[in-house]
């Protein structure tokens, strides 16, 4: 049974190997024309850096051993993020804007969804060094044209903001314990729990974290948000954000939802949140936001904005698609052959050297075309079968 | 087309009424029906019939829109990944611990010693348990879990419990209860976002009809 892998762990066969390399080259070609900088920080760091936010899902996230050198613990990384974060605070050290981009395998304890893999390929952007929405829209118009140019269609993006949360639970100043279990009730809109759940609260908070799972639809939530929660600076800021932004990407994505009560990454985020779903997928297929105070553990807090997304996970939406078939050759010691070859490969063709030269293994060459000597010449002709 | 999981028996009846409510009405009864899909009056719904157990994981799949599942089932999946916009009053029942009559509940759980408990409702046991500080050792089971104590395989079970009547004829009580269980609505998350338009009507005649 050494064949046998652990769960939720797969290989990536040549059709899926390829084309999700594929797919990473022109994400990243997407990033780099607009300015991105790559970046490829290691697979594992001391645990303290990378769990960097008290997040507990984190830690259970993340696979942990102990370094042989230090006799620290050692954790692999379940999130690149963090380390984009580190580097931007730590190593590049600019003043102003920094973009920055990645993709690389990570590693996850616990399947993330259902049907999620514990190793996603996660590719991603982030914008460090701007407070304003624009960083925020440039992020998200970022997202919405990787997922176009994969050729996902019919993307609905979601916002969220967690300024809107926070500002209730600050201004009530709610007890750490209580805040966290409003925020688990909220994520599954468990209306009834929260009923029981707010009673000891103010009652203008009560009224606002009662009416925060309903607050989900299209645009028309921003004007029921404003007349339903109360009238905070932050609050309004944080509702007007939204509106803006609803409005610059109406035409970019197929589909515009708010949602008030979605708080993915509360514990990291500090302003608006993003998700795109698509029918394919019973979860959402690239999230990101605005993380504001990330920095601060490695010593030099920035704005922060961006996405990202699990290449894997988006390769699964996609149609099957044929292969590109290749163009056999015989194996023979002969030049003009050989120039022949080396001449269709600079052309773009996949040309495969059959070593074994039996016909009956032909048809795992994949090719549907073959290189034949006629009248002195190496021509390419269909391939009988 | 819209999904909806539910299971069998109680739940499926109570929630007639509330189906009824939304304009939709099973044009087969999965008692007497052997298809897993029900298809309704309205085109663009259909009712799969699961277990009770499974219906969270149907909904978080994705594989149902939407569907019907006693709190008792969503505290042992968990509810991750799932929304439960509604308390929907139906089959309702109460999660309880019950010894032999006879067995000193209150002196066996103060002594500090480790409690046997046969249950079907491994998470939530664990759960009460820890949070009384009472060590406890469990025994999964699947069904009939009043027999357990009887012969002698448990100290207590956790179970629940409706008119009590199965706790009586076996020579049970209960000692304690540990929640009140009614059924909730559950919907997928990317469901109600794509599918907003045909799933909030839904809710919202789901909502009014609640008692």
């Amino acid at each position: 049974m050494n064949w046998l892998l652990p769960e939720y762990i797969q290989d990536m066969l040549p059709d899926e190997a390829w084309r999700i390399e594929g797919m990473r080259r022109d994400v990243l070609e997407l990033l780099r024309r607009s300015g991105y900088q790559l970046v490829s920080p290691p697979l594992l760091e001391y645990a303290e850096s990378l769990l960097i936010n008290d997040s507990v899902d984190m830690d259970l996230r993340s696979f942990k051993l102990v370094d042989q050198l230090s006799g620290r613990t050692l954790a692999v990384r379940a999130d690149i993020t963090p380390q984009v974060a580190r580097i931007d605070a730590h190593l590049l050290n600019r003043q102003g804007l920094a973009r920055l981009c990645y993709a690389g395998s990570v590693l996850h304890t616990q399947p993330s969804g259902l049907m999620r893999t514990r190793e996603p390929l996660q590719i991603g952007a982030e914008l460090y060094g701007h407070t304003g929405i624009e960083s925020d829209l440039e992020v998200q118009r970022l997202m919405l044209q990787a997922l176009a140019l994969l050729g996902i269609k019919g993307v609905h993006l979601d916002f969220g903001h967690v300024a809107v949360f926070r500002s209730l639970m600050q201004r009530a100043a709610v007890p750490a314990g209580l805040e966290s279990e409003l925020f688990n009730a909220l994520q599954c809109k468990d209306v009834p729990t929260l009923q029981t759940l707010v009673t000891g609260l103010p009652k203008q908070t009560q009224a606002a974290i009662l009416a925060l799972p309903k607050l989900y639809g299209g645009v028309e939530v921003i004007a029921q948000a404003r007349a339903v929660l109360p009238d905070y600076p932050e609050l309004k800021g944080a509702l007007d954000d939204l509106a803006q932004a609803a409005a610059h990407l109406q035409g970019a994505a197929s589909g515009i939802g708010i949602d008030l009560a979605e708080l993915r990454g509360y514990h990291y985020h500090s302003g608006m949140v993003f998700a795109a779903y698509h029918e394919g997928s019973h979860d959402a297929i690239a999230v990101g936001g605005r993380y504001d105070d990330v920095g601060k553990a490695f010593g030099r807090a920035r704005p922060a904005t961006g996405f990202s997304m699990d290449l894997r996970q988006l390769h699964g939406l996609l149609a099957k698609q044929t292969p590109v078939k290749g163009i056999h050759a015989p194996y023979r010691q002969d030049e003009a052959l050989d120039a022949a070859i080396v001449k269709l490969r600079e052309q773009g063709e996949v040309v495969v050297v059959d070593l074994l030269g039996k016909a009956e293994y032909h048809s795992e060459l994949n090719c549907d075309r073959e290189l034949v000597l006629r009248g002195g010449k190496w021509l390419v002709v269909e391939m009988k079968n | 087309m819209i999904t909806i999981a539910l299971s069998k028996g109680r739940i499926f009846e109570e929630t007639l009424p509330l189906l009824k409510a939304a304009g939709i009405t099973p044009l087969e009864d999965p008692e007497s029906s052997r298809k897993l899909i029900l298809p309704t009056n309205r085109a663009d719904v259909r009712l799969i019939i699961v277990r009770a157990s499974d219906v969270p994981t149907y909904v978080q799949y994705g594989a149902a829109d939407m569907g019907v599942a006693g709190k008792d089932v969503l505290n042992e999946h968990g509810g991750e990944g799932l929304y439960q916009p509604l308390d929907l009053n139906i089959a309702k029942c109460r999660m309880m611990v019950a010894v032999r009559n006879g067995f000193d509940y209150e002196s066996a759980v103060k002594q500090g010693a480790r409690l046997r408990v046969a249950t079907k409702y491994v998470k939530t046991a664990r759960e009460h348990f820890a949070s009384k500080g009472v060590h406890v050792d469990l025994i999964k089971l699947y069904g009939s879990m009043e027999l357990a104590p009887l012969v002698g395989l448990s100290d207590a079970i956790v179970d629940l419990v409706s008119s009590g009547a199965t706790l009586k004829a076996n020579d049970l009580k209960a000692v304690e209860e540990i929640v009140q269980i009614s059924s909730r609505l559950v919907v997928n998350q990317a469901s109600l976002k794509l599918k907003r338009e045909t799933i909030q009507p839904m809710l919202d005649a789901f909502a009014g009809a609640v008692k």
